[in-house]
């Protein structure tokens, strides 16, 4: 097999408090293959937005590498100096966010800002940067892209501000792409026509992606292979397809389960969406043993004193289960 | 954008005649509060028939609305009245001691954007460093001042200790003579200045945008050069634009203590000879300078931030 | 800086000052007004004296200490009368709306056409020199700060819904004024209030300095400092000590106030940015 784009090898993110020092993440390890679209899906905190802000070297104060190791391309740049890390930014690995709103820079004109990456990362003057940028914009289907490059962030509607940062990100041909949740504060008929574009630019760039959301139904249509997050570990990992088929942490059932889904008869007496109970812990009062164990269905004692063990799954797939299966 | 301009300078005229009507209602109709100040200011009290001679003359009889727009029609020439205390044209008595105020006021607030933007923007960019904490110590330090009580400490130090300094006056107009009553006036403002900006800066530093530019491969010199700074200027321009307004309240007091030849201290003698055209004159002076500033800092605004300009 | 030690080191400065004010009688070594002795003109600093004497051989320490009682007074008894106004301005003004907000609002934004301490001189050129005209004219010339936070707290919370849902159940609109809106602004405006006070104290240093406020032989921190002014060569500690005072104890409110609002109004309303 040939060496994978990204392989994150037991990542260990601290979270320095007033008094102690908080895992927020712990023992993440996954890969992502050239070309490949890879999802990692789970709530809001655990840890999966942080996860990609170390693969870009990107965290401050009070988050800090911890541990393990990020390979990319068969380098390990976990503890690059950080005018190294600059150079990879987006050149190799790019990022996009969840907020476009806030994301640019307000008082900038759109086009400079996409021109900025070249300028930047390839030397080139600002004149031809600027109509780079024109033709980035095209690229990402901005309708009258000669008259948008001037106009202000604040001008563009909520996609289109999206679709400019998915042109500064793809602007240097990077070969992965971190998606952190770039559709959830958008309308939801715009999400399905970014998550298309993402796709199909991707596709046609040989650019990986590495697919953030809480969304796995989203997640799932899109990507390959989809990894779950709970409370900073990695519960799950399998093929796209399999997730949904045969789930096998309780957390991605309850997951899969709670989806509603049109057409389907509710089973008799049942009046209710199905829900996980329960809250997602907070990362000062983690629970011992295994981390899911308050709100697991098919809880037991191990559960609740010794952490799981990772299972490994046909097809490349791992599973953070005492009871999986 | 020339709309929106012209709806900020819409703002000037009214404000303007709202206060030339508030220092009228103030000075000219309170009951006794224009001629009857004559009568205790010490000297003996004024002959009726004197006294009535003066309102047949200033028109205190007339209505009020006359009065009013007399009044307006007056300043409107640069007509502000007739000192009481020199007879002469209050236009004339203040003419002369606005540029030695200009002067004081700018120098002031020269200082204080210098070393106060400069501080606060250091201080932001090392948070929690020693150099945050003695800055911040400083800017509260600066806050808690009695203005005029730092300039005589000052005066003291560095004129009658030292001697590098001259203690007071204005001189020949120099920078030596501006030094002193500048620093004592500025310090106020710097000290504010430093910790709105160590603010602003820190806002803007943990802002999306820059997280963005940190995302596409900048050096941190260049996120701040090309993202930080333009966009905490906006906040830093609202305060100086405030801060112009109580310098020049502070100004006054300062301008006394060091004995400068500005409006604030022909205000304070003014006021104390009980000259009621004078202190009016004075006001009028002050305030609208004030508001000339404010509507340069709109104008400003409409210039730096893009979203005012096609808002 | 962490929000424990502004609040403790504010405080505890703050404190000494109001003892300074309530214990002067006792702490004090003379009585500041008529112990004035010739003989002990201009001392400097010494055991008899701790902070020298001033050029009528009154006691500096004794003259701070009781000093304190009318600084404080005048900085406690104007900020209040500036937040009654402001909040009551405010309050109405955000709740009823229409013409009484416009005037309101416009009256405000004249009040900040001015600055405050050439308006107070104003009023005092009016009302003559003096402890009241001193109070009347710094309480209320500095009203329009707390006006402006009251007047936006009841706009949001209008827009959250709450008064019209007071409304509905039949509340009267002092009753909701008073039960629903004052408890939200009542952090904001105690962070004004304390650092309004701190304001207060600088301004009638300012105005008895000018001569206008507190006179001779009235020991107010102001007035030291303008008798102390022609001195300033021969004898530096006149100058000194009341400004210290001064500085010590307007630096406790600020720090106070800092501290109060990382407590009380941690979204930053009162931030001046």
């Amino acid at each position: 097999m040939s060496t994978p784009l990204l392989a994150v090898d037991d990542l260990h993110i601290a979270l320095a408090g007033d008094k102690t020092t908080y895992g927020a993440v712990e023992h993440v390890s996954f890969e992502i293959g050239r070309g490949e679209a890879f999802g990692l899906v789970g709530e809001s905190g655990c840890g999966k937005s942080i996860t990609a802000l170390a693969i870009m070297g990107l965290l401050r104060r009070p988050l800090s590498l911890g541990g393990g190791r990020i390979v990319l391309d068969g380098q390990e740049i976990q503890d690059s100096p950080a005018a190294e890390m600059r150079r990879l930014r987006g050149k190799r690995i790019a990022m996009i966010f969840q907020e476009p709103m806030t994301a640019l820079n307000p008082l900038s004109p759109v086009g400079r800002q996409i021109a900025e990456m070249f300028v930047l990362h390839e030397g080139t003057s600002w004149n031809e940067a600027m109509d780079r940028a024109e033709e980035a914009l095209r690229q990402v289907r901005v309708p009258s892209p000669e008259r948008r490059i001037r106009d202000y962030p604040h001008q563009l509607s909520g996609g289109m501000r999206q679709r400019v940062m998915i042109a500064i990100a793809l602007a240097c041909g990077p070969e992965l792409l971190i998606a952190d949740e770039p559709t959830t504060a958008l309308d939801v008929t715009v999400q399905a026509e970014i998550i298309d574009l993402m796709a199909e630019l991707c596709a046609a760039k040989g650019t990986a992606i590495l697919m953030i959301s809480h969304d796995l139904g989203l997640v799932a249509n899109m990507c390959r292979r989809v990894a779950v997050m709970y409370a900073g570990r990695i519960v799950e990992s399998q093929v796209a397809g399999a997730i949904f088929a045969t789930p096998r942490h309780p957390y991605t059932r309850g997951l899969v389960d709670s989806l509603p889904r049109l057409g389907e008869r509710s089973r008799r007496g049942q009046q209710r969406l199905r829900e996980i109970s329960g809250v997602v812990p907070s990362i000062a009062a983690y629970p011992s043993g295994c981390r899911f164990n308050p709100r697991c269905p098919a809880v037991t004692d191990i559960c609740r004193s010794t952490a799981p063990e990772i299972t490994a799954l046909p097809a490349d797939g791992l599973v953070r289960c005492h009871h999986h299966g | 954008m020339l709309l929106v301009l012209a709806r900020r300078l819409g703002n000037f005229v009214p404000t303007l005649l709202a206060v030339i009507a508030l220092v009228f209602l103030l000075f000219s109709v309170l009951p006794g509060s224009f001629i009857s100040g004559m009568n205790e200011d010490g000297r003996s009290p004024i002959d009726p028939a004197v006294m009535e001679r003066m309102r047949k003359e200033m028109g205190l009889d007339d209505p009020l609305p006359l009065r009013f727009a007399k009044y307006v029609a007056n300043i409107a020439t640069g007509d502000l009245g007739i000192s009481f205390r020199t007879r002469e044209p209050v236009t004339k008595l203040i003419g002369v001691r606005v540029w030695p105020s200009l002067k004081l006021v700018f120098a002031a607030m020269t200082f204080a954007i210098s070393v106060g933007v400069t501080l606060g923007f250091l201080a932001a960019l090392r948070p929690g460093s020693l150099l945050d904490t003695v800055s911040m110590v400083t800017a509260i330090s600066g806050l808690s001042l009695s203005q005029f009580w730092f300039g005589l400490m000052l005066m003291y130090l560095f004129a009658l200790q030292l001697n590098w300094l001259p203690s007071f006056g204005y001189g020949d107009g120099g920078l030596r003579n501006l030094i002193l009553p500048a620093v004592a006036l500025g310090v106020g403002p710097m000290a504010l200045l430093a910790r709105t900006t160590r603010a602003a800066v820190l806002d803007v530093l943990n802002a999306d945008f820059v997280r963005t530019a940190r995302s596409k491969g900048m050096s941190e010199r260049r996120v701040v050069e090309w993202h930080v700074l333009r966009n905490a200027l906006v906040l830093v321009i609202t305060i100086v634009g405030l801060q112009f307004g109580s310098l020049m309240g502070q100004a006054v007091v300062v301008e006394k203590l060091f004995a400068w030849p500005g409006v604030g201290s022909l205000m304070v003698d003014s006021v104390f000879q009980r000259d009621m055209p004078a202190v009016q004159g004075c006001i009028l002076m002050i305030v609208l300078f004030f508001l000339f500033i404010n509507t340069l800092v709109d104008i400003a605004y409409v210039v730096i931030d893009p979203r005012i300009r096609y808002g | 800086m962490k929000w424990g030690s502004n609040t403790w080191v504010g405080g505890a400065l703050v404190a000494v000052a109001i003892s300074a004010a309530i214990l002067a009688p006792w702490i004090a070594l003379t009585d500041p007004v008529m112990d004035a002795n010739l003989m002990n003109a201009e001392l400097p600093p010494s055991w008899q004296f701790p902070f020298g004497t001033d050029a009528q051989g009154r006691d500096i320490y004794s003259r701070i200490v009781y000093g304190a009682r009318i600084s404080l007074t005048v900085g406690i008894v104007s900020q209040i009368c500036n937040s009654l106004i402001g909040v009551t301005l405010g309050l109405t003004a955000g709740y009823w709306g229409g013409w009484w907000d416009d005037l309101v609002s416009g009256t405000t934004n004249l009040m900040l056409a001015i600055p405050s301490l050439v308006f107070a001189l104003a009023i005092m050129a009016i009302l003559g020199p003096g402890l009241v005209s001193l109070v009347i004219a710094l309480g209320i010339t500095s009203w329009s700060y707390s006006c402006r936070i009251a007047r936006a707290q009841v706009l949001s919370l209008k827009s959250q819904g709450y008064i019209q849902a007071a409304r509905i159940l039949g509340y009267g609109d002092l009753r909701i004024m008073f039960t629903q809106v004052l408890p939200n602004i009542l952090g904001p405006l105690i962070v004004i209030a304390t650092l309004g006070m701190g304001g207060a104290i600088l301004a009638e240093a300012a105005l008895s300095f000018l001569g206008l406020g507190i006179r001779p032989p009235f020991p107010s921190w102001g007035s030291m400092l303008s008798e102390a002014r022609d001195q300033i060569r021969a004898a530096p500690w006149l100058s000194v000590f009341p400004g210290l005072a001064i500085f010590f104890t307007v630096l406790g409110l600020n720090l106070l106030g800092d501290g109060l609002r990382d407590i009380l109004d941690p979204q930053s309303t009162t931030r001046r940015a």
